[in-house]
């Protein structure tokens, strides 16, 4: 059952919120040294599926294996990249002290941030290409800046599995670039990325497999099987009436208890 | 206030024979404010001490609460320790303590706001129940509940002479050595605290989620900072009181924000600003026997929060103002520059003498923007001082040959900027000019080099790139009928 080799699979995963966005039965493996898209419209559950997977949220059912264990087994392994709206950029530190952060599993609760951590810190930064920002205060980046700095971050982890939100929402073309290289440098390194993605024209070029979601997997697999004309209008067209209503009931009874 | 006058009348008494009434005065004060300043009382060594550390540490504290933005938190949980002081000073007889113990009635606050603090993140993990709310109904619950005891505790004699009302508005008078060391020994747990967990606070208030994701537990993380803000608290309640706990907690952190941009700074800065207040205020309020120390410190905090949001080295009003001034001024140099510049463009072609004059009479320069008189006038007094441009005998503005280089510069960014919009952004060319005055300004050499590798190739090699519109202002219509008639000669 377990499969060690397996960086992530999903199986009969349902979050239920007492809010929306909801997801249900949600299915699949992801292989080794793959990067894969999961991709659908707003709302269709997408970052609460990530969320799910790092137990940041309650899962109501199913279960989540990382390298064939749980989540907390193998939380060292994964390197997180959320949305890049999700923090505030006016917060008093600098691009190294957030790169810097991504050490902090290793380092420890008591440890000290050696001379080593930072130059692993700075040499994640060379790679995104913002080396010569490492000392700005973050609020002087741009959104792109900030992008990479949170995608240096993930990498000074030299985690197994990335998970990424929305890397490619709202980056300059340069940016967008400059992630797609690093994607492709850490699938030739054997690594494996999972990302959310919205812009529909550079999947097949960009990743090896999609999951189509819209509250449930509508397909996956690789991409030139499954990212179909066919497979997309079911992915966004055609709203799942029964089941936003089915989700609304659920909401309902939620709010009486 | 009556301190003040009792200290006045003193003094009258003292030097009303040879009259110098006023004098006395200041004498009297003085000599008050010396020994003070000199620490001759024990006493007043022990509230100043104790009232300075209270401050180091809330200052600290209250940068992490600020930048969590629960900084309202320090608001209800203060509140939240009255039911504590009360409950307390009523069960320990109970227990064989006495109520009236410092001690005893310190650990009741703690406990009720450490009750509080858990009252306010299970209201949170309600649905459809949000943090102001959770803030509000603790509390204004908990501190209903404190008052209702206190006038039960205040209807015993012995409750009257505890005097617990103190501890709503503070009085540092009242402070002996040993809330001093307690103090001490608080602040020196508050600092070990924040020092061993200064990592996980950060990435609690810069990044919940990645926190989360990274293994550390958020609510557990919340819950040391609330207490942390309760230990504050317990300790505060002797000199600052419950109502104003507050402006400890948030206003160092929030005056310090203007004076940096790193973390361990702006905490540094929060304690100094913090400490500085209890001092001033503790010290005051000694001087002035009956001014009450609560405020006095929170005015301090208050004062020092306005000086730093105006001279704050950092994001302070005075700093940010002079910053836009000074780019507004550099704006308005490049203008001079090239405005000269290129008024004399197209004589420069004409003949190659006129290269190295490039002049441009001050009603030419006017009618180029619509600047003023004395805006034109002032840019190139500030213009000449710089050694850019001087004032030749026929009265016009000449370039010298260093404003010759900078204002080439100059127009080779506004043409590569203006060439851009054209070809890649489909601007209009009548708008061009304008659009490139907005943004060439803030060019960087990088973004300057690519437009260059992006619209050079085309270009002829060397030299400027022609204007791709006709340059505005009535003498360079002129300029150009005066060049028409050179061609036709």
């Amino acid at each position: 059952m377990s499969d060690q080799s397996v960086p992530l699979r999903v199986q009969d995963l349902t979050v239920a919120w007492h809010r929306r966005p909801v997801i249900w039965d949600v299915e699949f493996d992801v292989s080794p040294g793959r990067l894969v898209g999961i991709v659908g419209p707003n709302g269709a559950g997408k970052s609460t599926l990530l969320k799910a997977v790092m137990d940041l949220v309650p899962k109501a059912s199913g279960r989540v294996e990382i390298f064939g264990r749980s989540w907390r087994e193998s939380r060292h392994r994964v390197g997180y990249v959320p949305q890049r709206e999700s923090v505030d950029w006016d917060f008093p530190v600098s691009v190294l002290d957030v790169v810097t952060m991504g050490l902090y599993g290793r380092i420890g609760w008591f440890g000290r941030v050696h001379r080593r951590h930072r130059e692993a810190a700075r040499r994640a930064l060379e790679q995104v290409g913002i080396g010569e920002l490492a000392d700005r205060q973050i609020s002087q980046l741009s959104g792109g800046q900030q992008q990479r700095t949170f995608l240096a971050r993930a990498l000074v982890q030299e985690a197994d599995l990335y998970l990424m939100d929305e890397p490619f929402s709202a980056v300059d073309a340069a940016t967008e670039q400059a992630i797609v290289e690093i994607l492709r440098s850490m699938r030739a390194a054997g690594r494996t990325a999972v990302v959310i993605h919205h812009d529909l024209h550079t999947v097949p070029d960009y990743f090896d497999s999609v999951v189509l979601l819209n509250m449930r997997v509508v397909a996956e697999g690789p991409t030139q099987q499954v990212f179909t004309r066919e497979n997309l209008e079911r992915t966004y067209g055609g709203r799942l009436t029964l089941l936003e209503e089915a989700t609304e009931a659920l909401r309902r009874q939620e709010r009486r208890l | 206030m009556s301190g003040i006058f009792q200290c006045l009348n003193f003094a009258g008494q003292l030097r009303a024979e040879d009259g110098s009434w006023l004098l006395g005065v200041a004498d009297s004060v003085w000599v008050r404010l010396s020994s003070l300043l000199l620490f001759q009382h024990y006493n007043t060594r022990v509230v100043v001490l104790g009232a300075l550390l209270l401050g180091v540490a809330a200052g600290m504290v209250g940068c992490f609460t600020l930048l969590r933005r629960r900084a309202l938190v320090g608001d209800a949980l203060s509140h939240a320790t009255l039911p504590g002081v009360g409950l307390a000073f009523l069960l320990a007889p109970l227990a064989g303590l006495d109520g009236g113990s410092r001690l005893v009635l310190l650990a009741g606050a703690a406990a009720s706001g450490i009750a509080g603090a858990v009252a306010i993140l299970f209201i949170r993990s309600l649905p459809r129940l949000k943090e102001d709310a959770a803030l509000g109904i603790v509390l204004s619950v908990f501190f209903g509940a404190g008052v209702a005891l206190l006038t039960v505790v205040q209807q015993s004699p012995t409750g009257r002479a505890a005097g617990l009302d103190r501890y709503i508005f503070g009085q540092t008078a009242s402070m002996t050595a040993d809330d001093a060391w307690l103090i001490a020994a608080t602040a020196a747990l508050t600092a070990l605290l924040i020092a061993g967990n200064f990592r996980s606070l950060t990435l609690l208030c810069f990044d919940e989620g990645y926190a989360s994701a990274q293994g550390y537990s958020i609510p557990l993380l919340d819950l040391l900072l609330m207490f942390l803000v309760v230990l504050i608290t317990m300790i505060g309640l002797q000199a600052v009181g419950l109502i104003l706990m507050i402006a400890m907690l948030v206003i160092p952190a929030a005056a310090a924000r203007f004076w940096t941009n790193r973390l361990l700074v702006m905490l540094l800065i929060s304690g100094l600003i913090g400490g500085v207040s209890g001092f001033v205020g503790a010290l005051l309020s000694a001087v002035f026997a009956d001014l009450p120390s609560g405020a006095v410190i929170v005015l301090t905090c208050g004062l020092l929060f306005f000086l730093s949001l105006l001279f704050g080295g950092e994001r302070g009003v005075l700093v940010r103002s002079l910053r836009r001034r000074e780019l507004a001024a550099a704006i308005d140099r490049e203008h001079l520059l090239r405005g000269i510049w290129e008024l004399r463009e197209p004589l420069a072609e004409r003949s190659a003498a006129e290269i190295d004059r490039r002049a441009a009479s001050f009603d030419e320069l006017l009618s180029l923007r619509s600047w003023s008189v004395g805006r034109l006038r002032s840019q190139i007094r500030h213009a000449s001082a710089e050694g850019l441009v001087w004032l030749n005998s026929e009265g016009a503005v000449e370039l010298t040959r260093r404003g010759v280089m900078e204002a080439e510069r100059l127009v080779h960014h506004h043409r590569l900027w203006e060439l851009y919009l054209i070809t890649h952004a489909d601007v209009a060319a009548s708008r061009v000019d304008r659009e490139a005055d907005a943004i060439e300004h803030v060019l960087e050499p990088e973004l300057i080099a690519r437009l260059e590798q992006l619209l050079l190739q085309r270009q002829r090699s060397g030299g400027l790139p022609a204007s791709p519109h006709q340059i505005t202002g009535v003498s360079t219509q002129a300029a150009g009928v005066s060049l028409q008639e050179g061609q036709q000669s």
